[in-house]
């Protein structure tokens, strides 16, 4: 415990009193605490409503021929479940509810440093999501594109993709306007004593993070302007008809949407590394490497856009190269495994949830990462491009790495965020069912797709049938997980409030304060005489 | 929506380096989305060299250098405005800025009849006239309208950020202690400035 603070307790922010009642206290809250969970209640939301979509995919692909849908509907339901899980669940993922609670408290800042900005991405968010809603269910029906749009068929397809991409957009613009206001806090909120160097690695993490938001969104951005412009006022820059040049489109889409992997997965990491850290009861090993290596990965992940379009019609050498720097940003990736493992190694490990989440992460993770080198290689990615391959490997990364990795961070810091602890038998059960279902979900799409078979179908041959079938028994089982363990943490919700400052023994900031915070998260602002992890003796 | 809910008893927190650091983090993506847009346009100029040329022919040199000029003073009088700010000239302020609202209105009144000639002559985007002519003319002419637009739209919202400043600076509430804001409005536009310093070559200049 961290003795001193526990002996006066103030009003925390989840019961402080404001002008505004109720309901309005929070949507008009400037509070960086109470915005991070207006964004963590939206996302799980929209994570939910994903995965029921994902689990009528899988119900439709559970034997060959047409179960529950015809093919214009599982077209619709996977660009739908793309969208959804990418751009209102992944892409704001763990930096604007997790980033949103804890970096001003893990630098010793009272919020951000635009608070009105910040409520405002919000309300961008909200906004973003609800045009894309109003996209699915007005018109001409839902889009049929696949979540990356490309041209020309976005340009000449019938469904709504106007308003859904113009919605992406709005999206887009939340999110940078999220990473302008981080990197702002990171520059000017540090409390006295903090350098760069003493900064916990998870805000590192969302430096990195920031950056990339702000780099690479407007490009995305303009691209799905132009593409709302070519279908409305029928200009031409992506249609062949016109000499416009839909690989362009490829180009600038991927020019993004590669770094946003990186949006996803890099404050992923930086909860991880936090949590690793925080249970081996160690120092991190390496903290300057694994600092850097998120800026590397920021950077690096820049340039290797078109190992998506090797099949598109590129040069060989534009492919060799997109190639070996596909394999050079692997690097700071595995530095951070190695270092995750250093860090564990001899360290006195204490056996809690949220390392077993981390556990569960690293293995998935690694799966993910080694199979991503077989999609980076040309020869071998020409072979699984656009197979099911590609499916179950962005599901490991994005899902298992990214997904896992938010719910590792929610249990990590649920007793902070709320004050309570849930029961740590469930959760751990509830993880277990959840991580045998995902591997028994996405394991065999690996081999059907080095057997053949392709993504996007409804129907498929015969011969896929057994994979599909363990596959799709495989995501009933981690539903099952997931039910167990989001129920778990809502009953926990529930419980009376304890005092559980610092449940786990870890060592920075936020674990110094109350849980849960109040206000102003710090009556004093701490000044920081020691780096992040030092163990030191209170 | 002054103070809320929950910052009630926080102190209201002034931070002109933060507040200029945003701004430029802000500039800078909006310098990337124009980036995206000269880079399409390089790849479609380098297709299309031929028809680009000749395009770039169509276009009213004349109206484009007023326009460039009109911004160019405009960029200066924001800059006198802080400049007048900071030596406590409210009244000198507010007339700088009432200067550089007045010229962008005039950029934008070139900008209208620019258009307009090119519409009546039955170009504009998705015209059964331009679809009549070659790929190079219509990549070119889709890039003028969107670029141009886009631009014009950037110089609307900067009047509105200017009125905005403008409207601080009269309740005194941006003054010689605190004028991040004004100096915030003042980037902005030189930033609007700038693009045009680059669309004006692209579309009038180079042949
Ligand atoms: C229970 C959970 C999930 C299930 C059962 C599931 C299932 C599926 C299925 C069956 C497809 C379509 C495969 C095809 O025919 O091409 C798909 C596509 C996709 N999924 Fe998931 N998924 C789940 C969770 C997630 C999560 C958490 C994410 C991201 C954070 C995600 C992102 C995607 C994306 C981006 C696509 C590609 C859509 C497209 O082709 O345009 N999924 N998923
Ligand atoms: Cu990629």
């Amino acid at each position: 415990m961290s003795g001193t603070t526990t002996t006066q307790r103030m009003p925390s922010y989840l019961e402080y009193k404001g002008r505004f009642k109720g309901l309005a206290g929070w949507l008009l809250s400037t509070d960086h605490k109470r915005i991070a969970l207006l964004y963590l209640y939206s996302q799980i939301t929209f994570f939910l409503a994903g995965v029921v979509m994902g689990i009528f995919m899988k119900i439709e692909l559970m034997a060959p021929g047409q179960q529950i849908m015809g093919p214009a509907t599982y077209n619709a339901l996977f660009t739908v479940h793309g969208l959804t899980m990418i751009f209102l669940f992944i892409i704001p993922g763990l930096a604007a509810s997790f980033g949103n609670f804890f970096l001003p408290i893990m630098i010793g800042a009272k919020d951000v440093a635009f608070p009105k900005l910040n409520l405002f991405s919000w309300y961008l968010f909200m906004g973003g999501a609800i045009i894309v809603l109003i996209g699915i269910f007005t018109g001409d029906g839902p889009p049929d594109t696949g979540w990356t749009f490309y041209a020309p068929y976005s340009l000449k397809t019938n469904t709504n993709v106007v308003l859904t991409v113009f919605g992406a957009f709005v999206l887009g613009f939340s999110s940078v306007l999220t990473g302008l206001n981080f990197i702002v806090t990171i520059h000017q909120m540090r409390a006295p004593g903090m350098g760069f160097f003493r900064m916990p690695l998870f805000i590192w993490a969302m430096y990195g993070t920031s950056w990339i938001q702000l780099l690479a969104t407007p490009v995305v951005g303009i691209t799905f302007i132009m593409v709302i412009f070519d279908r409305v006022m029928g200009i031409g820059f992506f249609d062949p008809a016109k000499g416009g040049d839909p690989i362009l489109f490829q180009h600038l889409f991927w020019i993004y949407s590669h770094p946003a992997v990186y949006i996803m997965i890099l404050p992923a990491m930086g909860a991880i590394t936090e949590i690793i850290t925080t249970f081996s009861n160690r120092v991190v090993f390496g903290y300057k490497a694994i600092a850097m290596s998120s800026l590397a990965i920021a950077f690096v992940g820049y340039l290797v856009w078109g190992h998506h379009m090797f099949t598109s019609g590129m040069s060989d050498t534009a492919r060799l190269v997109f190639s070996l720097l596909t394999f050079l940003v692997a690097i700071p990736s595995a530095i951070k495994v190695f270092n995750w493992s250093a860090t564990m190694y001899k360290g006195s490990i204490d056996l809690q949830p949220p390392f077993w989440w981390a556990m569960a992460f690293l293995f998935v993770f690694m799966i993910g990462g080694l199979t991503g080198l077989v999609l980076g290689s040309v020869a071998t990615d020409v072979h699984v491009h656009d197979t099911m391959f590609v499916v179950a490997h962005f599901h490991y990364i994005v899902f298992g790495g990214a997904g896992l990795a938010f719910f590792a961070a929610l249990h990590y810091w649920f007793p902070k965020m709320w004050g309570k602890m849930y029961n740590k038998k469930v959760a751990n059960i509830g993880l277990l069912i959840l991580f045998i279902g995902f591997n028994t979900l996405y394991f065999p799409m690996f081999i059907l797709g080095i057997m053949g078979m392709p993504r996007r179908y409804y129907d498929y041959l015969p011969e896929f049938a057994t994979p599909n079938l363990i596959s799709t028994v495989g995501s009933w089982i981690l539903a099952l997980g997931l039910i167990i363990v989001i129920v778990n943490l809502l009953r926990a919700k529930k419980a009376p409030p304890e005092i559980i400052d610092n449940p786990w023994n870890g060592r920075t900031l936020e674990w110094k304060i109350q849980s849960p915070p109040t206000l102003e998260n710090f009556e004093e602002i701490p000044v920081i005489d020691h780096g992040p992890y030092d163990l030191i003796k209170e | 929506m002054e103070h809320n809910a929950t910052t009630l008893s926080t102190h209201e927190h002034y931070d002109p380096v933060g507040a200029k650091l945003g701004m430029w983090l802000f500039i800078f993506t909006e310098m990337l989305l124009f980036g995206a847009l000269f880079i399409v346009y390089s790849v479609y100029r380098y297709r299309h060299p031929v028809e680009f040329h000749l395009a770039n022919q169509e276009l009213n040199v004349t109206i484009g250098f007023i326009n460039t000029v009109i911004l160019l003073i405009s960029s200066a009088t924001v800059a006198m405005s802080i400049t007048a700010m900071q030596k406590g000239n409210k009244k000198l302020t507010m007339i700088f800025l009432l200067i550089t609202l007045l010229l962008a209105v005039v950029f934008l009144i070139n900008k209208y009849f620019e258009w307009g000639a090119k519409i009546h002559h039955g170009i504009y985007p998705g015209s059964e006239f331009l679809l009549s002519l070659s790929h190079g003319d219509i990549l070119f002419f889709g890039l003028y309208f969107f670029m141009t637009g886009l631009h014009a739209i950037h110089i609307i919202v900067g009047m509105v950020i200017l009125i905005w400043v403008f409207v601080r600076v009269k309740q005194g509430r941006v003054n010689i202690n605190r004028y991040a804001l004004l100096e915030n409005g003042g980037l902005y536009w030189h930033l609007v400035d700038l693009i045009w310093i680059f669309l004006f070559p692209l579309f009038y200049l180079i042949h």
